[in-house]
Parts: structure tokens; C-alpha cells; sequence
């Protein structure tokens, strides 16, 4: 193997260094003894304890977990049956008009989405509250969903439809027992963008969200807007954690699966 | 069983399939041949529910079939690329569509395990698609489609992934199965040979537009026409103008200073009319000195030999320009050949040997 020249390793240490350091001061101050965030004054889990008893962050960190699952699921239903129409849908009127516009809402503003959702809520009168972000979310996280999923269409083979119709499949059970099995990856790494997209977004959910019900990043941004406290710190690693175990164990299940796809390929052609 | 009338396909301003009219009998085997782009696929989709005609019928067993779905035909297709659903096992991909029709478990399990038994594929009725190998798939897919007893089955370039030693132990097995089971095949192909081996009578197409329908040696030894003729094996070309000799015969003069070719052709053709002598190289004698009754006879110049180990096509330059090939059989080992390049020969062939076709 090539040893890494001097300027790589320079370029690979401080690339990683600008991505990481924040996070690192991060956690290590989440169990920082003293309240004050720039002053190290001994290790403690005391703000973990803190955080347990903090009714307003359990609360909000509650109505973000419910709002992230019914919006991505609702936004995945509706996100893979707008990529198969536009993928399958055969050649109808405005079909590219609508393959454009389901890609518009990604480089939207998310102010603008905001604000013009906002808009409508208070126009049809609908009282704001876990109802409306989970709404809100779903429109915006639909698209995302649709686009890995049609991108996984778009290579499927054709013909697998063809021959559970051949076979005896009515188009809908063509769909449910062939084609969404088959795009089930793609459905579920749809769902699970969405949901991260749901978690952290804070700018369509203040826009949306009412008096009844806020979302953890609101909550977190009203609160460092008072100044920083080490509860905070300590919320973050919480779900910095659980992210990174997240990554590491879908990247762990694809590795293994992909490696045991390859063994048995093996296996069938030396038999 | 199958009547096509006068069916038209076209997509904007493409025709991909011209008022054809065939008929396809019970228990047949039969090929659609031609070369890619020529239509025969868009006339197996059309049989199986994926395409609809823009212009005429298509009847099955006397009912138009035109307004049924492909799920409701007592069609099945084998497809070209398999089409095995990846996420269910060998078992599961067979008993697929016998699940759809609400057959009883038992009725499954018993259907499932005789398809395994014909197509030999018991040991792998438990592995996923991506463990077995390509002849397997292959196996797999004939099966799947033939479970469900369909009046007909269509194979879309069923053996094309396969190399040529397994592609030639799969046609005899086709060939079994369809006696065993007595179902109606259409076969889909570019491959000549693979046509002839396998159906009993072959359907020659070009641009949409069915060219001859025959048995597989009419098709060979009597071409309508020069497209067939030469699509179809190897073939020598030879153009001139007939002339009325006798009943049957005729004398095709083909080139100035050279005696005319006399030919027997049970098609009609009028004197001066342009035609064409087809001639296969293995109905072509070579030797070194002039055949003594010979009906047509003409000398030439060894340019190139094909050497095949079983046979040996000689490619024979006339002084007029031409080039004819003449095919023997090496019943001698090699180093006793008679003949070599630049070696001067006569070819000669009989009456009968070759077809005469119009332009």
C-alpha cells in the first residue's frame, strides 16, 4: 500500500478537524461540573440528571419524536405514489411540468415554504399546533421521498411487473406483492430521511408550530437565545449519540448484506 | 388456435407491425425469426396483453382477445431477461401465479414439486434467484410460466444469456418438454439456427412484414425469396435473366462469354425476366479437373479456405469477378486436402441444386 504523502495527511487532519472540533467541545462541556460553558471545572453527569427532570424539553422532545414518525410516514405513502405515477405513469399531459415541480420544493427557501403554509393555515382558519407541523413537514419531506425512491424505479426492470401480470396479478397486487418488496430499501431510506429531516428542522416548524405544541429544535433555540446552559450541551450529545449509533449500525446492516449477496453469487456459479 | 387479422402496430410514425395475417395451430411450435427491429417482439407482447393492435384481430381459441388484461390470459410468457421476482425463493417464484389463481395448498405443493421434477431443479427449490446459476434461472423462469397450464406459452430470446454448449442442451429439452406437455410455444429469435432446431414451422419477418411461413428445411431448401434465402444459413447469389428450355427448365444466362446456368424451378418465369440462382455451398462440388456430366459447370480460382474442422468452405474467385463457396466435408484428415489457395478448380452443381427467386 502507498504511504500517505505529507500533504494528504495535512488535508485529511484538518478537513476532519473544521468538521469535528465544534462537536468534540461540545460533548466534552456537556459534562462540565460548572455552569459556566467556557470555564472547565471538573467532570460531572449532574446536567444529564437536570435534563431528566426539565418537563419542557421532555415535552417538546416528545412532540418532535411523534411529529418526525407520522409526518415521514405520511410523507413516504404519498412520496413513493407520486414517484411511481411519475416513473410508471406513461406519457400523460404535463407529466415534465410535474417532474419539475416535485424537485422545486427541495431548493425552495425554507422561509418561503414556511411562511406561505403559515399562510394557508390562517386562511382556512386551522388552529396551529402538532396537527399543522406535522402537515407541514410532510409536504416538504414528500419530496425528498419521492426522489429516492423514483431514482430506484427508474432502474428497476420492467418486466418483473410484466411477469407478476402475466401470472395473474390484478396491477394492484402486482405493485404490493412484486414491485414494493422489491424498492423496499429505497422506501425505507426514504422514510428515514425524511424523519431526520423532520427532526432538525427548525425554521418551517416555528412557522407552523402554535402556542399547544413546540418542537425540541425551537425549544432548544429559544433557549440559547437566553444563553448557552450546559443542559443544552448535554441534550445535544444525547442526540449526537444516538445519530452516530444510528449510521454506524444501518452502515453495518448494508456491509454485511451486501457481503453475503457476494458469497452466494459465488456459491451459485462455482456450482 | 391463434388467428391474426390483418394486424397493424404502429408507435407515431413507426409501423411495427404491417396488416399481418397469421394463424398459429394447436400443440405447434412455433419460431418468429428475423433480425432485431423487425417486429416479432412487438407481436409476442401484443399475444401476451402488453401491447394492443392499433388496426386489427387478434382471436384465441376463437374469442377476440383484444379487451381481456394480460392477468386474465390463459397466456403465459417466458421473459427474455427471466423476470424471476429476486425477494422470493425458487419454490415461492413457480408458485407464484398457481397462488393467484386461490389453487388449494395441497393442489401448490403438488403442482410446485412436479414443475421442480420436469426442469430438474429439486435440489434448489429453497435458494433465492441470485444463488443459482444462468442455466438454472432459465429453468426457473420455463417453469414458472408453465405451471399454471397455459393453452400457450411465449418464450421472448428464451436462451439468449446461455453460452452455446448449454443453449444446445437446453433446445432439446424445450423440444421435450413441449412434446410432454403439449402446450402451444411461440418462440421469440434472432437465431436461426435456434429456430430451426427447435419449432416446427418458422416464421421468417422483416420490417414488420412476415416474409414466409414453412417448416424449418422448406424455409432452408425452398426460400420464396432472396431475403430468405439469404437470412436463412449460408448462401451463393447468382443474378441473370431466365429463359424458357423445356417445361420446368430454364437457362439463366449470368455473365457474356459464359455458357447460361440451366435450372429446374417449378416457379414460372418469363423470358428476359431478372431472377436470382440461390445455391447453398455444401450443394457446391469442387474438383480439380472438369466434371464430365455436370449440368452447370464453372472453373475459378481458390482466393480463401474457411477451415470449420468438420467442414471446409472454399471461397472460389470466377474470372468474371464473383466469388462462390463451396462447402465439403473433411471426411480426410487435413494434410491430405486436394486442394489449396490459388489452386485453379471447377465447381459444378446440379439442375436441382440450387432455387430460382425473382428480384
Amino acid at each position: 500500500m502507498n504511504r500517505m504523502s505529507w500533504f494528504n495527511a495535512v488535508s485529511l487532519t484538518l478537513g476532519f478537524a473544521f468538521l469535528y472540533i465544534p462537536m468534540v467541545i461540545l460533548v466534552i462541556f456537556s459534562f462540565n461540573e460548572s455552569k459556566l460553558v467556557t470555564v472547565w471545572a471538573g467532570f460531572s453527569t449532574k446536567w444529564y440528571g437536570e435534563l431528566l427532570e426539565n418537563e419542557a424539553f421532555l415535552n417538546a422532545a416528545w412532540v418532535t419524536i411523534k411529529v418526525a414518525v407520522f409526518s415521514s410516514t405520511m410523507a413516504t405513502v404519498l412520496g413513493t405514489i407520486a414517484a411511481y405515477v411519475l416513473v410508471r405513469g406513461g406519457r400523460f399531459m404535463g407529466r415534465t411540468l410535474f417532474s419539475g415541480m416535485i424537485y422545486a420544493p427541495l431548493v425552495m427557501p425554507e422561509v418561503i415554504t414556511g411562511l406561505s403554509l403559515l399562510l394557508l393555515f390562517i386562511g382556512i382558519g386551522l388552529d396551529r399546533g402538532v396537527f399543522t407541523i406535522v402537515l407541514a413537514h410532510t409536504t416538504f419531506a414528500m419530496c425528498y421521498v419521492s426522489v429516492v425512491v423514483s431514482s430506484r424505479l427508474v432502474t428497476f426492470d420492467r418486466s418483473l411487473e410484466e411477469a407478476a401480470l402475466d401470472l395473474g396479478c390484478s396491477p394492484a397486487e402486482a405493485f404490493r406483492l412484486v414491485t414494493l418488496p422489491i424498492i423496499a430499501p429505497a422506501v425505507i431510506s426514504g422514510w428515514l430521511l425524511a424523519f431526520t429531516l423532520s427532526l432538525d428542522d427548525l425554521v418551517i416548524a416555528s412557522f407552523t408550530s402554535g402556542p399547544s405544541a413546540t418542537t425540541l429544535p425551537i425549544k432548544i433555540f429559544s433557549a440559547v437565545r437566553l444563553g448557552v446552559s450546559p443542559e443544552i450541551n448535554a441534550l445535544s450529545t444525547i442526540m449526537i449519540s444516538i445519530v452516530t449509533v444510528g449510521v454506524i449500525t444501518a452502515s453495518l446492516v448494508t456491509k454485511h448484506q451486501v457481503a453475503r449477496q457476494k458469497r452466494e453469487e459465488q456459491a451459485a456459479e462455482r456450482a | 388456435m391463434i388467428h391474426f387479422q390483418n394486424v397493424t402496430k404502429r408507435y407515431g410514425e413507426f409501423t411495427a407491425i404491417d396488416n399481418l395475417t397469421i394463424d398459429i395451430y394447436e400443440r405447434e411450435f412455433y419460431a418468429l425469426l428475423g433480425p432485431s427491429g423487425c417486429g416479432k417482439t412487438t407481436l409476442m407482447r401484443m399475444l401476451a396483453g402488453f401491447e394492443t393492435p392499433t388496426e386489427g384481430k387478434i382471436f384465441l381459441a376463437g374469442q377476440d382477445i383484444a379487451p381481456v388484461p394480460p392477468n386474465k390470459r390463459a397466456v403465459n410468457m417466458m421473459f427474455q431477461s427471466y423476470a424471476l421476482f429476486p425477494h422470493l425463493s425458487i419454490w415461492e417464484n413457480i408458485a407464484f401465479g398457481l397462488k393467484r389463481e386461490k389453487m388449494p395448498k395441497h393442489d401448490i405443493n403438488d403442482r410446485v414439486e412436479e414443475m421442480l421434477r420436469l426442469t430438474r431443479l429439486e435440489k434448489f427449490a429453497r435458494r433465492k434467484p441470485h444463488q443459482i446459476s444462468g442455466g438454472q434461472r432459465q429453468r426457473v423462469a420455463l417453469a414458472r410460466s408453465l405451471a399454471k397450464h397455459p393453452k400457450l406459452l411465449l418464450l421472448d430470446e428464451p436462451l439468449g444469456a446461455l453460452d452455446k454448449k448449454l443453449r444446445q442442451d437446453t433446445q432439446f429439452e424445450l423440444m421435450d418438454i413441449q412434446e410432454k406437455t403439449g402446450t402451444t410455444f411461440v418462440i421469440v429469435t434472432h437465431d436461426q439456427e435456434e429456430a430451426m432446431t427447435v419449432a416446427s414451422r418458422v416464421a421468417v419477418m422483416d420490417h414488420g412484414k412476415i416474409i414466409q411461413v414453412s417448416t424449418p428445411d422448406r424455409i432452408y431448401e425452398n426460400p420464396n425469396s432472396v431475403y430468405v434465402a439469404d437470412f436463412i444459413g449460408d448462401v451463393n447469389l447468382i443474378e441473370g435473366t431466365a429463359k424458357l428450355n423445356g417445361s420446368d427448365s430454364y437457362a439463366m444466362s449470368w455473365h457474356e462469354g459464359h455458357a447460361p446456368l440451366s435450372i429446374k424451378s417449378p416457379n414460372a418465369f418469363s423470358d428476359g425476366q431478372k431472377c436470382h440462382l440461390a445455391i447453398r455451398p455444401e450443394k457446391v462440388a469442387i474438383s480439380a479437373d472438369q466434371p464430365a456430366e455436370a449440368d452447370n459447370a464453372v472453373q475459378g480460382r481458390i482466393l480463401d479456405i474457411a477451415y470449420l474442422g468438420n467442414i471446409s468452405t472454399y471461397h472460389v474467385e470466377l474470372p468474371t469477378g464473383a466469388v462462390i463457396k463451396a462447402q465439403t466435408a473433411n471426411t480426410r484428415r487435413i494434410a491430405r486436402r486436394a486442394f489449396t489457395w490459388e489452386d485453379t478448380v471447377w465447381l459444378s452443381w446440379t439442375a436441382t441444386a440450387g432455387v430460382l427467386l425473382a428480384d
